[in-house]
């Protein structure tokens, strides 16, 4: 009885070590992939098999960074990501099941809330507005030459 | 749980370089001759975090801001996305509000928003930590930890808060919104964040008013910061003892 067990011990563990050894990812090699729009992204931030297993990760620390610290890079930033990736026949990234984010997520059966709050569309550029970012006129940092910040 | 690696930062480096140079060229030729280009020269690197030598506050001069005038209203709600609706279950992040003196006839108008406490109750009595204020003195939420619990709008004195009741759509991509989450002013810290006043201000100096002052009271040099140091400004529920960064002049 007792060399029964082991036996079955022994055979488990060489089962489970083959199912580890096994890199999921190849496993899963011949099966359909999604397929999506990728945008007008031709060249992700990292590469493909980095960001398809660890954007979650990276966004998740980006949000932290920018929300309470206001770091705002756009490296890692989703208003980034959907600047790319929006697809170019719905202007989105999930409106469609084809759609960047939609497809993989929607293949995976892995539900995201990001689209609740988060726009899904790049921003549109408001006329005049295209070099918004870098034309300030006034900080609120500076003193105003015209009136020596005084007030009548 | 594993931190994801990051392919080192070289790279990183490199792109903060060409997006330094970019941005330069691009305010070179966004400038017209005589311009003078504040905001380059003072902004605040996009990979550094903000810091406590910064304390963003705002003084309104109620005998500037026009009666009828809601320009700074309808500045927010094109900023933030919001309706403009302003039903029970509406978002509004500034009101205009009227008040008079009974015994004297004294009357004014003036703008009431979230006003930036130094010691905020909303972030006290948050039981997840989402309502916070910023190390440069923006009291925010973060819609990812709120669970719309609504303590803080019962808190705050200034009903400076709303929540979201319904779900949204066609959001400011600046400015992410959702169904369940408490929000309010943000002195539109997307706009301060790249060296812009807020909207609202904005908007008042366009109306040519110049009600409004925004900027950091910490900085001697500062427009606000003269302003308060050289007139008698009020605290809105200054017994309270929370040191507003919004101020008012005037009442």
């Amino acid at each position: 009885m007792a060399r029964l067990s082991s036996w079955l011990r022994l055979a488990a563990l060489i089962g489970a070590a083959a199912v580890l050894a096994a890199p999921s990812f190849e496993a899963a090699a011949g099966a359909d992939k999604p397929k999506l729009e990728h945008g007008k992204g031709d060249k992700c931030v990292e590469d493909t098999d980095f960001m398809r297993r660890n954007h979650m990760e990276l966004l998740k620390h980006h949000r932290d960074e920018t929300m309470h610290q206001g770091i705002r890079t756009t490296k890692y930033s989703l208003k980034q990501c959907v600047a790319c990736h929006a697809s170019e026949k719905t202007g989105s990234v999930a409106a469609t099941k084809e759609d960047f984010c939609a497809a993989c997520h929607s293949y995976a059966g892995v539900k995201l809330d990001c689209w609740d709050c988060h726009a899904t569309k790049p921003m549109a550029k408001k006329p005049g507005q295209a070099e918004a970012q870098a034309e300030v006129k006034a900080s609120p940092l500076m003193p105003n030459p015209q009136n020596g910040g005084a007030k009548q | 749980m594993n931190e994801p690696k990051r392919p080192e930062s070289n790279l990183e480096n490199g792109d903060r370089r060409s997006f330094l140079a970019a941005s330069a060229a691009v305010a070179g030729s966004a400038v017209a001759p005589g311009v003078l280009l504040y905001g380059i020269a003072q902004a605040k690197p996009a990979e550094e975090a903000v810091t406590d030598k910064v304390r963003w506050g705002m003084l309104v001069d109620t005998t500037k801001c026009a009666t009828g005038c809601t320009d700074c209203v309808t500045a927010c709600n094109t900023e933030n996305g919001l309706s403009g609706k302003t039903g029970p279950q509406d978002s509004q992040w500034i009101r205009k509000v009227d008040i008079k003196n009974l015994q004297t006839g004294a009357q004014h108008t003036l703008p009431m928003m979230c006003q930036h406490c130094e010691h905020p109750p909303c972030v006290d009595v948050c039981p997840t930590g989402a309502s916070f204020k910023r190390a440069d003195g923006i009291v925010l939420v973060d819609r990812h930890i709120c669970i719309g619990c609504r303590y803080c709008m019962m808190a705050c004195p200034y009903k400076a808060r709303s929540f979201v009741h319904e779900p949204l759509t066609e959001q400011n991509p600046e400015v992410p919104r959702g169904k369940g989450c408490v929000e309010s002013c943000t002195f539109c810290v997307q706009r301060v964040d790249r060296d812009q006043s807020p909207a609202c201000v904005e908007a008042c100096d366009k109306a040519g008013h110049k009600a409004m002052v925004f900027g950091d009271l910490n900085n001697p040099e500062s427009d606000v910061a003269k302003a308060v140091k050289a007139y008698a400004t009020t605290e809105v529920r200054g017994d309270l003892r929370l040191n507003t960064g919004v101020r008012y002049q005037g009442i």
